[in-house]
Formats: structure tokens, C-alpha cells, sequence
């Protein structure tokens, strides 16, 4: 699934490692995210529209899937 | 700069499941040939041995267990994928092994150890490549 992490990070000057600490959960997991390799949990994707104070579709794109 | 990419909790885990299961292995040894080369055949003693093997066993066990509940969803994924793989292969190619020497294909007696090795090997394999597909 498309998404916007890599921009969004960028725009709050984070590194895919403070990211990770921020979500609880490994670097190599952001890494596959923001490269459409892995699916986030429910649970992470609103631990992330938290983090950025946005929705989640506004994070991710599932144009794609559907 | 400090390596994020394993928490400190993993860390602990991870060394907690390392010494259960080196205790567990040596434990096996011990069982294994100490009743030829330690204490000469005795039943009693051989069977303290196994008994203690089993019961390090049933701790790597729970280790791991707990092992699994710090990793984070795509870690999980990846050792639950390696799982499937491991078990798939160890099913399949241990009766296809087991099969070979009930036809007598094979001239030695199927090995337990052969299928330890066997879903050992497939495990640590299907891993590395998951490892590889995330990153």
C-alpha cells in the first residue's frame, strides 16, 4: 500500500530510526512500510495518525488495492 | 550512534531464549552420551537426565514464547512465515525420508536428528530471506 511516512517524517526532520522509537517497533519495520512492502496493523496506523495528527487516509493511499 | 534497531527488551529476551536453549543443548548432550561415557549405563541416573533435559526444554519453550511477545508485527510476520516453512518442510521431507527407509531405498535407519537438522536448517534459511524481502 502506498503511503506518505517518507514525507511526513521528512517534514517533522525525523530519521526512520526516532520513528521507530516513537511507534515501538523496529527500524527495518519503518523501512518496509514507507516502501510499500509491509501492511501496518490497525492498531499501528492509529498510532501513527496520532503521532502526525492526521487521519489515516490521509497517510495512506489505498487507491491502488481497490 | 546507539543501534535502534533491537530494543532493550528484545535484547533481554533474546539473551534469556540464548541461555535456555545453550542449557537445554547441553543438558541433551549430557543425556545423550553420559550413559556410556559418564555414568556407565545407569538407568536411575540417565533417567534424572532426561528428566532435567525435559524440563530445560519446557523453558526454552516458555523462552521463546515470551521471546515472540516483544518482537513487533513484521518481525513476528517474518518468524511466523520461517515457522510455516520450517514445519512444511520438516513434515514433508521427514515422511519422504521415513518412506525411503521403510522401502529400504536408503541402507541406514532414518535419523531423528536428520529431521532436527533438517527443519534447524529450513528455519534459519526461511529467516534470513524474509529478512532480506523487508529490508
Amino acid at each position: 500500500m502506498k503511503n506518505r511516512l517518507k514525507v511526513l517524517r521528512a517534514e517533522r526532520d525525523m530519521t526512520q530510526a526516532d520513528l521507530a522509537q516513537e511507534l515501538e517497533v523496529s527500524r527495518q519495520t519503518i523501512n518496509a512500510i514507507e516502501k510499500g512492502k509491509f501492511d501496518p496493523s490497525l492498531p499501528l496506523a492509529f498510532k501513527m495518525s496520532t503521532l502526525f495528527k492526521l487521519p489515516i487516509e490521509e497517510i495512506f493511499d489505498n487507491s491502488a488495492s481497490e | 550512534m546507539k543501534n535502534k534497531c533491537i530494543s532493550e527488551p528484545q535484547k533481554k529476551s533474546t539473551k534469556r531464549l540464548m541461555l535456555w536453549t545453550l542449557l537445554w543443548v547441553v543438558s541433551l548432550s549430557v543425556s545423550t552420551f553420559g550413559p556410556k561415557f559418564i555414568w556407565n549405563e545407569n538407568t536411575t541416573i540417565s533417567l534424572i537426565a532426561i528428566i532435567i533435559n525435559t524440563g530445560l526444554g519446557a523453558g526454552m519453550i516458555w523462552a521463546n514464547v515470551k521471546h515472540f511477545t516483544v518482537l513487533d508485527e513484521l518481525q513476528k510476520k517474518i518468524q511466523l512465515d520461517a515457522m510455516g516453512i520450517a514445519l512444511g518442510i520438516g513434515i514433508v521431507g521427514g515422511l519422504s525420508y521415513s518412506t525411503l527407509d521403510i522401502a529400504n531405498v536408503i541402507t541406514k535407519d532414518a535419523e531423528i536428528g536428520f529431521l532436527v537438522m533438517l527443519i534447524s536448517v529450513s528455519y534459519i534459511i526461511a529467516t534470513i530471506i524474509g529478512k532480506k524481502r523487508y529490508a
